[in-house]
């Protein structure tokens, strides 16, 4: 799927830097960001909205976990 | 979703004043002047102590950093967040490491020391602060155009376990070899008689207070390069509250404690050469930044099984050496005789590692 992202094994700042330079290209209202850190999760679920989107999780295993990003 | 409350904006202040006022008090308790804690001069002590380098009033197996990542190691444990990972390029972060400790010994403090020597009213703080903003922001320019050093990879249980290993080992060896008064070495280890290195608080209060502040900082995500970086990069505070925190914190806890004494001059374990004062932290700046963290940060990341953190721990530790071995570290008498080649090398390293390492999209 285009509309993932994948910070998976990527240290500070990338999954932000990623998740961000993903959204300001304007193209999707909905993102998958797939993260392995809680780190990154929470960096990537803040930073994401701070910008007016959407955040949810949708899958969590062991390791890993998939954040949904919606734009309204 | 699980609410982690240190994450919070609430929660990474209260993080940071906590560690702004136990710095202050380790201190009083007879921790060096402005050095309540500081990470790359601790680690330096450390090195001192396994007689890595023989300048023999910075020798000292420094509890507060073994604390930092036993206390990073529980809480990633306890918070099922313990994730054995290595392999993002460890070569690089080792050389980042080395440079990073060179730097910050040439300024003769990292980040956490730049901010309670503000606190502590040494002006020449602020011309170091300044230096590690340049240096941070020139490593956000790399990030924009692409800079990466690659994905690590899940590993076995045990590689997450190597760096806390280490630490209980240096734990164990200090516990087996301890300080006797008048002693320069006890058993394998060295300690100074006299200088920084032989200003400590007790042994168990050290420990203890990092352990807390390593628990606190592994949850919170404290990292003071993050602070600036992400204030630059991405104009977000969260981090930077945390850092600002820390610094009204010991200010007013120095006040308090009568520890507060400003000027430039005569400041403790200090030089007022502000140009070296600035380039020292600009090399140690990108450094962190390029590496992905505040050698605080590096610490509780290690704790917390990432072993490529462990390798910049490593980096520092052996930069440290070097930087007394071949006369690169600073003394309040001013900079060493090879310091501000080793900068100007640094900065070279640095920029050939930020300009060959990025990724074209």
């Amino acid at each position: 799927m285009s509309n993932t992202i994948d910070t998976r094994g990527l240290s500070c700042p990338q999954p932000v830097l990623l998740m961000l330079q993903a959204i300001e290209k304007g193209q999707n209202n909905e993102f998958l960001v797939l993260v392995d850190t809680e780190t990154a999760k929470e960096n990537v679920i803040r930073a994401a909205t701070s910008k007016g989107w959407q955040a949810s999780i949708v899958e969590s295993k062991e390791n890993e976990s998939t954040i949904l990003l919606k734009k309204e | 979703m699980k609410l982690n409350f240190l994450s919070t904006r609430t929660g990474i202040i209260l993080v940071g004043a906590i560690i702004g006022v136990l710095a202050p008090i380790l201190q009083k308790l007879g921790n060096p002047p402005n050095m309540g804690i500081c990470v790359a001069c601790f680690e330096r002590d450390m090195a001192g102590a396994l007689g890595l380098h023989r300048a023999a009033v910075v020798q000292y197996m420094r509890p507060e950093i073994i604390g930092f990542v036993l206390g990073a190691f529980l809480s990633a444990l306890l918070f099922r967040e313990f994730k054995p990972r290595s392999g993002s390029a460890p070569i690089v972060r080792f050389i980042l490491g080395i440079f990073a400790m060179i730097g910050a010994l040439v300024f003769l403090g990292c980040p956490w020391r730049a901010l309670l020597r503000l606190a502590g009213g040494d002006g020449n703080a602020l011309v170091g602060l300044a230096g590690l903003g340049v240096g941070i922001w020139i490593g956000t320019l790399f990030f924009k155009s692409g800079y990466n050093l690659g994905r690590s990879q899940k590993t076995y249980f045990s590689v997450g376990l190597i760096m806390p290993l280490i630490m209980f080992g240096f734990l164990l060896l200090m516990l087996l070899n301890p300080f006797i008064p008048g002693q320069a070495k006890s058993g394998v280890l060295f300690y100074s008689l006299k200088g920084p290195g032989a200003m400590h608080a007790p042994l168990l209060i050290s420990l203890g207070v990092g352990l807390l502040i390593g628990v606190l900082a592994q949850k919170s995500r404290f990292c003071t390069m993050g602070a600036f970086r992400d204030l630059i990069l991405f104009k977000q505070t969260h981090l930077f509250s945390g850092v600002v925190a820390l610094l009204i914190a010991a200010f007013i806890t120095n006040v308090i404690l009568g520890q507060f004494h400003p000027g430039f001059v005569h400041q403790p374990v200090a030089h007022s050469m502000s140009l070296w004062n600035f380039a020292g932290m600009v090399l140690a700046g990108l450094a962190f930044a390029l590496a992905g963290g505040c050698p605080g940060r590096q610490l509780f990341l290690a704790g917390e099984g990432d072993g490529d953190a462990g390798v910049f721990v490593l980096g520092m530790i052996v930069g440290a050496a070097f930087a007394h071995n071949f006369g690169l570290a600073s003394s309040p008498k001013g900079i060493g005789p090879h310091g501000a080649l080793a900068v100007i090398i640094g900065l070279i390293v640095c920029l050939f590692i930020g300009f060959s390492m990025r990724k074209q999209a």
